[in-house]
């Protein structure tokens, strides 16, 4: 008897993730790699890897949702859902409503409110400025010469900080020359992006309930968690994968409708 | 892909008659600029109209060239001129679409009706009810042609419209009357006042059932319909033909009602749209509402030209409470209160915000009331981000999301 499977990908802006759910709803394999210029292809690359980490050949009997930036790009999906709604549906897997859902992500942030019973209350993006997102750390960390991985282990032994008060990606990085001219440690000027990061975070909405953090930026800058701590009273969680959230969530309601399923 | 099938909202068939309308319009208005056989007054959109064609003026409004800038997406080209010359990219985009064009040498009444300049005003005429910015953009054009100004100056965040206020209004509008006789070479007549009174409240009686008939289920007409069709009521009103436009209109739409033809197929949702229309994405926007079977069926910015106030028989005063009743000079518990009868009578199922970057009189999100209408009325409401003019301030991607997530979660509210 062949399992019955769902796929779910996410093209956002920065990368693109693709996940494979099982007819439970779990996770049997997932790729992630740079969306590039061509969307397309990024997201047929990232479903052959997918496919072939969980041994499958053919697809035929998958059903695919797309989601994310590149969402209509996805020619082999076979329905598309907004990120906003593939994110939410991805952390009600892993923990119950109510919640606020903060996801960072390479151009956008985004918070979602959830009900007790899993429905949407509401939901803000950022407005068109990327400050805040995955792209102001890229920037930066451009602007320093510094590899982007580095980042969260250099913000997490810093003793102190510089402050970034601008909410402009380019005033900040003018602010952070000034503060390499003035002599500021690099350790110090990094851990001071970070507040920046939870500082727009902070001002775009209120935070009720448990707090659920996804998105690439937290999967590899965990101790924005830390920082995000210290300024709010609520639970702080974090899915086993932050990053394919996303493309979970589309997996997910790809399995809901999937036409092959009877149940 | 998404199975979203692609079509567009129901086409109106008295359109062409008010494209014919309108070219009449701007036609008898660059003749007289030509030949000089008749005064032109530029007037903003919110009055004192009325006035101006009684003292025997013709009738130019800006705010409606503007519109076309963002309508034809000649504004976003235009705009940095403006900027240029000092003109913020912060403040009123009609204003630096207005007069960007003006540097530049460029209409869309050339495409449009074959007419090469805007009218040269013989005397400018302002409302600040709208917002400040008029004065200014007004002022531009008297220091430029050296031409007479004059203006009402509107109180705002009202709460209750008060005797002093009208009395101030009335004393204002007097005011201006030795300034337009003068221009106009005409001595004011209050019977002829009066008249074009009972036009303009024929057709605004007429607009508000035009834009009524969006309560019914399905509804006949969009939002993206009204922003079009309200032009009869801000530059014919005061004038017959746009009573006999609207009469034909509201037969179409009461005969879309009957038959339950909706503007948009397979209606779902029902969104009440607050602040400026995105002129430049009128198409876009109103194609995706109607793939996603949603129908934005009422709005603040289209109502903006009703004056149920207008009373011939006390005209002064009429024209200055229907001024001052507006909407846009209201305060927030009066904006509530309006909002909220709409969103009730027209069976609203959630509140877009269009925050303007350029036009903050007309967004009003931005003191908190989506967060205290989704509480109070316990229904969604969305912000969304742009301009009325300016594409620079306009993500596309970003709206198409938050619109498509929106939608989603009404859905959701469904089962």
């Amino acid at each position: 008897m062949t399992r019955r499977l769902a796929g779910g990908i996410d093209v956002g802006s920065c990368t693109t993730k693709s996940v494979i759910v099982d007819d439970g709803g779990n996770i049997l394999g997932s790729h992630v790699l740079y969306s590039g210029t061509d969307f397309e292809g990024a997201s047929d690359t990232a479903w052959r890897e997918t496919l072939s980490s969980v041994g499958v050949s053919s697809t035929d009997s998958i059903c695919v949702f797309s989601t994310g930036y590149g969402r209509n790009s996805v020619s082999f999906a076979t329905n598309s859902l907004t990120e906003i709604s593939c994110h939410a549906r991805g952390c009600l897997r892993y923990f119950p409503g109510p919640m606020t859902i903060v996801d960072i992500g390479g151009q956008d942030n985004k918070i979602i409110k959830l009900d007790q019973k899993g429905l949407r209350v509401s939901f803000k993006m950022n407005r068109k400025c990327a400050a805040g997102t995955g792209a102001f750390l890229e920037e930066m960390a451009l602007r320093l010469r510094l590899p982007l991985e580095k980042l969260d282990d250099l913000a997490k032994q810093a003793d102190g900080e510089v402050t970034l008060g601008s909410y402009c990606t380019v005033f900040s990085g003018t602010e952070v020359l000034e503060k390499i001219k003035s002599g500021a440690a690099l350790d110090h000027i990094v851990r001071g992006l970070f507040h920046s990061v939870v500082k727009r975070i902070l001002e775009m909405d209120t935070f009720t309930d448990t707090v659920v953090m996804t998105g690439g930026v937290i999967e590899h800058n965990p101790f924005l968690i830390d920082l995000l701590k210290t300024h709010i009273p609520n639970d702080i969680v974090t899915p086993p994968h932050p990053q394919i959230m996303g493309a979970l969530g589309a997996a997910l309601y790809a399995l809901q409708e999937d036409p092959h399923n009877t149940d | 892909m998404s199975d979203r099938q692609k079509q567009s909202r129901r086409q109106i068939a008295a359109t062409s008659q008010m494209k014919k309308l309108m070219v009449a319009h701007f036609l008898e208005i660059d003749e007289a600029r030509k030949t000089g056989k008749q005064k032109v007054a530029w007037c903003t959109s919110v009055g004192p109209a009325e006035l101006l064609h009684a003292m025997g003026f013709l009738v130019y409004y800006p705010e409606n060239h503007g519109a076309l800038l963002g309508a034809t997406r000649m504004a976003t080209d235009v705009i940095p001129l403006a900027n240029a010359v000092g003109y913020s990219p912060d403040i009123c985009s009609y204003l630096t679409a207005d007069v960007g064009a003006y540097l530049k040498g460029v209409t869309p009444l050339t495409k449009a009706y074959g007419i090469q300049n805007i009218p040269k005003a013989d005397i400018l005429v302002y409302n600040t009810n709208q917002c400040r910015d008029v004065q200014d953009w007004f002022s531009f054009y008297a220091r430029e042609w050296d031409v007479p100004i004059v203006g009402i100056h509107t109180h705002r965040n009202i709460r209750e419209v008060e005797d002093f206020h009208i009395a101030d209004l009335v004393s204002q509008m007097k005011s201006m009357i030795p300034t337009l006789e003068q221009v106009s070479g005409n001595r004011f007549d209050i019977d002829r006042l009066r008249e074009v009174l009972d036009l303009s409240l024929q057709c605004t009686k007429l607009w508000r059932r035009v834009l009524e008939c969006g309560a019914a289920k399905p509804a006949p007409l969009t939002f993206f319909d009204a922003t079009i069709h309200m032009a009869p009521a801000v530059i014919l009103r005061g004038k017959p033909e746009a009573i006999e436009y609207y009469k034909l209109l509201i037969a179409e739409l009461e005969d879309r009602i009957k038959t339950k033809e909706g503007a948009v197929p397979g209606e779902r949702h029902r969104l009440y749209w607050d602040g400026m229309p995105v002129w430049g994405k009128l198409r876009e926007l109103s194609d995706q509402f109607c793939q996603l079977r949603t129908n934005v069926v009422a709005s603040t910015y289209c109502n903006s030209w009703i004056f149920d106030a207008f009373d011939p028989k006390e005209p002064f005063e009429s024209m200055a409470r229907a001024y001052t009743e507006l909407f846009i000079v209201r305060d927030e518990s009066f904006k509530e209160w309006y909002m909220d009868n709409w969103i009730e009578n027209f069976s609203i199922d959630g509140v877009i915000f269009h925050d303007a970057k350029t036009c903050p009189n007309n967004s009003n999100n931005r003191y908190s009331m989506p967060q205290r209408m989704a509480k109070r009325l316990g229904l969604p409401t969305l912000v969304l981000h742009g301009d009325l003019n300016d594409l620079r301030c306009y993500s596309e991607e970003q709206t198409r999301t938050n619109i498509e997530a929106f939608v989603e979660q009404l859905d959701q509210k469904d089962g």
